[in-house]
């Protein structure tokens, strides 16, 4: 918004963001998620996801225009403005109302319909729901725009009552479930009701929650650690360490069945994303078409261990596991030779090529005899420890986890080893590298040979806890959600391919019930996470500085401020 | 590329071992094929006309592709996703136009108005998803657009499916197209021929338009040296905005000529498979170089078209059309093992990579 | 722990025990079943699931069963025993990934009932273990691999389908192939997904037991849009029939181009139930005329009815074939529940899930849309008496008449 402050501040600016706010709404109504939430409630029943989602427009377009004006020091306008963009946000949306009303069942805007129209109009019929709309958004507008107005103590208070309400209601279900272990069955059956937030509860929950922020349970305790001496500091890191492990090993049977399930795909991405990091983040070769070492390992597995596959199951879990990851790493190494002498975006697409000749080399009937086709491999065993049968996601997340560790725990040993600060050097220029005395071949070759390991492993235990494999486990779509996970989490930077994976792959499996919207979630949020976030959302400290190399040139904050947030 | 031949070699040996490999296999495949007499020419005629259809409309996507790639260097990935919403949104007229009538009486005039309103859509989106999620981002590391780019291209796929539903819907035939052209001892389906050479010439008009206009001169001053161009009083934003624009009209087009030549499948997720396809057309050209883009999207048409009955068959493989894309991609890596740049690239590594 | 709150805690143990004994003042429904009962509180409604690819590019098999499912809720009121009923849906996806993952999520919530999914087979393979595990029932619209009802395959407790098994629908269209199209020499294609590879490999096999002569068993990958050098191989031989058991759009596509290749004049083109949607015949245009397609019958004027309502309540027309076996199966599921389940005075409801199971397999006679049900003990519950082969004309290709006349059953 540093536009808007260069230009003369008038109702315009008001207008736009206000029009803006309603054309997202506009939006948001035409694709059909604003009737698909309005069927979930929130809070009762009397609150529900779709309405949340309609008069969002009208709030974010007053708080921005109040923010703008307030910054400005023009304090007195901050209310009638916040009003006018609220009143204006209510105008797009309007064109639903109309087209819904004027041919409520279009063949081609599917989603723009009479339940539409009843949602956005409060049910009060086209044209008292339309003025209905507009009085309200400006309301909205007026809420929004009176929020900045408020102190910054009650403003953080407000928001982190709001957000712990809205996120309850949102996760019910798993919140629901971890909940149970601790209150017991009937507290959150009074708790959530059909997913919807009871309203006593919300009204509890937002005081409790606005109380503990406003009576400060600050952040005093980072400043403190940072002023221990350095001995000190080891300890606790130390402590943090064993706790952070307790924690992960209790984790499975805090959160029940199903997020143990998440928890384990989470890892299997972790595990593939530690992969990925060292050949695209440390190595800064980009591969598209990853994927098809996840598949070796997968198939490698399948074939082995199965009884009715094409060796009639020779093997178990644990002798298949190492040959997985060596025709893994074999495999890195050959696809990697053609691809030496490319740079940047052609190994792109002969990557994603590699990845979808795989792909289809496994649907093919020409194979099929041995990798089973259309057909799959079929009744892959589950691993069994000391007769231990492990058929739970609770665990086989044990598993991931120290997969997990054992890929990080490389990684990082690699990282801060000759070949590491090697592949750094060819990432950053090939040609200088090799002057240097640096073996590309060689240098190359280890790189997509332990990526390659890292992701048939992981390929490996997903076949097991599978059970059955298909084809079309292994699609781009695979490569492409460990490529965006590793840069979301921030290139090069280990504990961002976790944070990484947690964000990607995690939160979509929690919110499957909105499965119909989830990619375009997923869409919108890689979109809006990269613009707020170029350098991830845990950087890697070298490219830190790079990135905002810069920035200190010109103000010194800069560096302070991103430290800050990537804490 | 001073390397020790001594370390070089063995890579190289095996590099060689590859190359002769797989030509060797291509022979033999093509050599079993022809002798075994199982296809007749007409069919190969018909197989070539086909892929070169085909072989058009990947040429336009991949110009998109090339376009932007030769100006900011970045893959659009969302390019093919906006091949599919012009192609999505027309076929709603298309079918107006047909239940009508209109479509019968007037064939030319509503070819015209789909390819103004496919066009259109496609311009404006493309223009959009620069504005929305490449320009903020013009001085971050390059990784970060392409994920922009990825997310781009699933938020257009599953806006369009909320937009317009899941189902499939088909373009309607239009009757001055359809019926076949004699060629020789063999007839071609007349739309192919319509299709290709339609084609040709909106790639003409636009090769024409980069090398003599004076917009044109302003974009390869742009994909030459941004800085240099801004000093010489370039607009470098809105030669970027006129390039998407261009790469989303042309995309737009081909959604059209895609509608004709295979009217049927259209839906949210047609432009995912084009778009790759493109891609990788644009790339066996040499991306970043126009004709090199149209030259890969007609040869990429006719090795999908030919290559399975042509390589596979003769090899013995069973049930070759499945393994078309692979031909497709080992073709590519064949071609940039040899050219590592790409047909017509230039050494484009040297420079910028 | 020490032992005064051990004490504490024990007492309070009993004492809720015994409050909850005499609460009611009625003798409590004590909950017999092997594998646990569903108790459903006055209020409360009763809660199934969808499992259902919603997502990517198989969408819309899944928007087609969840709109029937939909309708089905809606002709019994939105009620069932006098609740509500509650509607979960999961996004599957088509793979066996997403089923698992799906499965783990309806399995972990103890008040699900039953479920109506998957779409794909290979879903279905995933989920079943976790589902069976859980006690839960499931029936699919749309499954249709052989192995899933074998119990020497991957079939499991609990498991049942209104969707033909490929080996009915297979045998069937061989056989109308060979014996009254009297073709002898016939070419397959599938499209990589295991519903028809299986059916193609059935069809093939019977053609073979018949004496007829498989020239070409090809394959297309899902995403194809070039059918053209497929067609050709298959030209080369010039096959009486082709039979490609696949979907929407590649169908379309095959069906449009083999207009163009030369060799398939006399070829009679042949299609299953992916195929046989409303769509399909505007879409895949003139060639589509005369050419058949094996499937169900999903015809008379409760099937009018049904796409009535589809009209009102969901907009449009069912995207794919499958809607009517969703509808069946939804159906099927709550007469069981009806049968099962255990109605107390003041509205609670007690669901037993073994009960359930057995109700659901010893189901018969069911009248439904796709014809007359009757449930095997291993969950086939369409039994292939009701296929039937369509014959595609001009009136449905120009006229958007639907469905197309059968003109020979087994």
């Amino acid at each position: 918004m540093n536009l808007t402050q260069e230009h003369t501040l008038d109702w315009r600016t008001a207008a736009r963001n206000g029009l803006l706010g309603g054309t997202i709404i506009l939006y948001f109504g035409a694709i059909g998620m604003v009737s698909t939430f309005s069927v979930r409630n929130m809070v009762g029943t009397f609150l529900n996801l779709g309405q949340i989602l309609s008069i969002m427009g009208a709030i974010a377009a007053g708080l921005i225009t109040g923010r703008t004006f307030l910054k400005a020091d023009q304090r007195a306008k901050v209310i009638q403005m916040g009003a006018l963009s609220g009143l204006l946000a209510g105008l797009p949306p309007l064109i639903l109302i109309i087209m819904g009303t004027l041919v409520p069942n279009s063949t081609m805007f599917v989603n723009i319909n009479a339940e539409l129209v009843e949602i956005l109009t409060f049910g009060l019929g086209a044209l008292v729901g339309s003025l209905a709309l507009i009085v309200v958004s400006g309301l909205m507008g007026v809420l929004g725009a009176a929020f900045v107005l408020l102190g910054e103590k009650y403003r953080k208070a407000l928001i982190n009552a709001l957000l712990w309400v809205l996120l309850l209601g949102l996760f019910s279900e798993n919140a629901g479930t971890v909940l149970q272990k601790f209150l017991g069955t009937s507290a959150v059956r009074w708790l959530f009701q059909n997913k919807s937030l009871n309203p006593i509860a919300a009204i509890i929950i937002f005081a409790l929650t606005f109380a503990f922020s406003l009576f400060g349970v600050g952040n005093k305790g980072k400043t403190k650690i940072q002023s221990l001496p350095s001995e000190k500091q080891k300890q606790l890191r130390l402590i943090y360490i064993v706790l952070g492990l307790v924690f992960a090993l209790a984790l499975p049977w805090m959160v029940g069945t199903f997020l143990s399930q998440v928890l384990f795909i989470v890892g299997l991405y972790v595990m593939m994303g530690m992969g990925l990091n060292i050949v695209v983040g440390f190595a800064g070769l980009l591969d598209l078409g990853y994927v098809a070492f996840f598949a070796f390992g997968a198939y490698t597995m399948g074939v082995l261990t199965s009884p009715g596959g094409f060796t009639g199951g020779i093997l178990n879990f644990w002798l298949a596991l190492p040959i997985a990851i060596l025709v893994g790493v074999t495999f890195g190494i050959i696809l990697g030779f053609p691809v030496l002498n490319m740079r940047g975006d052609y190994l792109a697409i002969v990557t994603l090529g590699f990845g979808e000749i795989i792909r289809v080399l496994a649907y093919s009937n020409w194979l099929a005899p041995i990798i089973g086709g259309a057909q799959g491999v079929l009744g892959i065993p589950t691993p069994s420890l000391f007769g231990f049968r492990l058929g739970k996601p609770e665990y086989m997340y044990y598993l991931v986890l120290l997969g997990s560790l054992v890929a990080a725990f490389i990684a990082a040993r690699l990282r801060d080893s000759r070949l590491g600060r090697q592949w750094m050097a060819m990432r950053e220029d090939e040609d200088v590298a090799e002057t240097m005395g640096i073996n590309l071949v060689q240098t190359k070759l280890l790189a997509f040979a332990i990526g390659a390991g890292f992701s048939a492993a992981s390929g490996a235990i997903f076949a097991s806890r599978l059970q059955n494999i298909f084809p079309n486990s292994f699609g781009i779509l695979v490569s492409i959600n460990v490529l965006s996970l590793i840069i979301v989490g921030g290139l090069g930077s280990l504990p961002g391919v976790v944070v990484g994976a947690a964000i990607l792959v995690g939160m979509p499996e929690l919110l499957r019930e909105f499965a119909e919207y989830r990619l375009l979630m997923y869409g919108l949020l890689l979109i809006v996470m990269m613009l707020a976030k170029p350098e991830g959302f845990w950087p890697e400290e070298t490219r830190k500085r790079e990135l905002h190399a810069k920035e200190d040139w010109d103000n010194n904050d800069a560096d302070a401020e991103v430290v800050g947030a990537a804490d | 590329m001073k390397i020790n031949l001594e370390r070089l070699s063995w890579v190289d040996v095996f590099l060689w071992v590859f190359r002769v490999v797989a030509i060797a296999l291509i022979i033999i495949g093509i050599v079993n094929t022809l002798s075994s007499g199982k296809y007749t020419s007409e069919q190969w005629g018909t197989l070539i006309f086909a892929g070169l259809a085909q072989g058009s409309i990947y040429a336009l996507i991949a110009l998109g592709y090339t376009l932007v790639y030769g100006i900011l260097l970045m893959i659009n990935f969302a390019h093919g996703d906006i091949y599919m919403a012009g192609a999505f949104t027309a076929v709603f007229l298309a079918d107006k136009l047909a239940t009508t009538g209109f479509l019968a009486v007037h064939p030319w005039l509503s070819l015209l108005l789909l390819m103004l309103l496919a066009s259109t859509i496609s311009m404006l989106l493309a223009v959009l998803v620069e504005r929305i999620a490449y320009r903020p981002l013009r001085g971050a590391p390059r990784l970060v657009p392409l994920i922009t780019a990825i997310g781009a291209s699933f938020a257009i796929e599953y806006t369009f499916r909320g937009l317009y539903g899941p189902g499939f819907h088909s373009y309607p035939d239009v009757p001055p197209l359809m019926g076949d052209v004699n060629m020789g001892t063999f007839a071609v389906p007349r739309v192919q021929l319509v299709v290709f050479f339609a084609a040709l010439v909106l790639m003409v008009a636009l090769y024409y338009f980069v090398e003599r206009t004076k917009m044109g001169k302003a974009m390869r001053a742009v994909a030459e040296d941004k800085e240099v161009a801004m000093l010489m009083g370039i607009d470098i934003d809105s030669v970027i905005v006129i390039t998407f624009a261009l790469g989303g009209a042309l995309a737009g087009a081909a959604g059209i000529f895609n509608g004709l030549f295979r009217p049927q499948g259209v839906y949210f997720f047609m432009g995912f498979v084009p778009g790759i396809k493109a891609f990788t057309a644009a790339v066996l050209g040499g991306i970043g170089n126009i004709p090199g883009a149209m030259f890969g999207g007609l040869l990429l048409g006719i090795i999908e078209a030919l290559g399975p009955n042509l390589f596979l068959e003769g090899l013995g493989i069973p049930a070759a059309n499945q393994l078309k894309d692979a031909i497709a991609f080992t073709v590519l890596v064949l071609i940039l093992i040899f050219r590592p740049q790409g047909i017509f690239g230039e050494r484009l590594s040297e420079k910028k990579a | 722990m020490s032992k005064r709150i051990f004490a504490v805690l024990s007492l309070l143990v009993i004492a809720s025990m015994l409050l909850a004994a005499c609460g009611g003042g009625k003798q409590a429904y004590e909950c017999t079943d092997p594998i646990g009962c569903v108790n459903i509180a006055p209020g409360d409604p009763i809660h199934i699931a969808y499992m259902l690819t919603v997502t990517g590019a198989t969408a819309f098999l899944g928007e087609d069963s969840k709109g029937a499912i939909e309708i089905a809720i809606a002709d019994r009121g939105g009620k069932l025993l006098g609740h509500d009923i509650l509607l979960t849906g999961e996004d599957s996806g088509c793979s066996a990934d997403g089923g698992q993952t799906a499965a783990t999520k309806v399995a972990a919530d103890p008040t699900i009932v039953g479920i109506v999914g998957t779409n794909c087979s290979s879903s279905a393979t995933a989920a079943l273990p976790t589902i069976s595990q859980a006690g839960l029932v499931m029936i699919s619209p749309s499954n249709t691999a052989p192995a899933l009802t074998d119990p020497n395959g991957t079939w499991q407790p609990g498991y049942f389908r209104t969707a033909h098994n490929d080996k009915f629908q297979g045998r069937v269209a061989a056989e109308f192939a060979y014996n009254k199209l009297g073709a002898r020499t016939a070419a397959t294609i599938h499209d990589g997904s295991p519903y028809a590879d299986q059916l193609q490999k059935v069809f093939a096999e019977t053609f073979q037991n018949l004496g007829g002569k498989i020239t070409f068993q090809g394959a297309i990958n899902v995403g194809d849009t070039d059918m053209r050098s497929i067609l050709t191989t298959v030209a080369a031989d010039s096959p009486d029939v082709l039979y490609f058991p696949i979907f929407e759009p590649e169908g379309d596509f095959i069906v449009a181009q083999s207009a163009e290749i030369a060799g398939l004049e006399n070829t009679t083109l042949m299609g299953a139930d992916g195929l046989l949607a409303d769509s399909f015949p505007e879409a895949a245009g003139p060639n589509a005329d005369g050419m058949y397609l094996s499937g169900p019958y999903v015809t008379g004027a409760d099937y009018d009815a049904f796409l009535k309502k589809w009209e009102t309540q969901i907009g449009g027309k069912p995207p794919s074939g499958f809607h009517a076996f969703a509808y069946d199966g939804t159906n099927i599921l709550f007469d069981a529940i009806e049968k099962v389940a255990v109605v107390e005075d003041d509205g609670t409801v007690h669901i037993p899930r073994q009960a359930l199971r057995d109700a659901m397999s010893s189901t018969e006679n069911f009248k439904g849309l796709t014809g007359t049900l009757t449930c095997t003990q291993y969950g086939d519950c369409a039994t292939g008496q009701a296929l039937g082969i369509f014959k595609i004309t001009s009136a449905e290709i120009n006229d958007g008449k639907w469905p197309p006349e059968v003109v020979w059953t087994p």
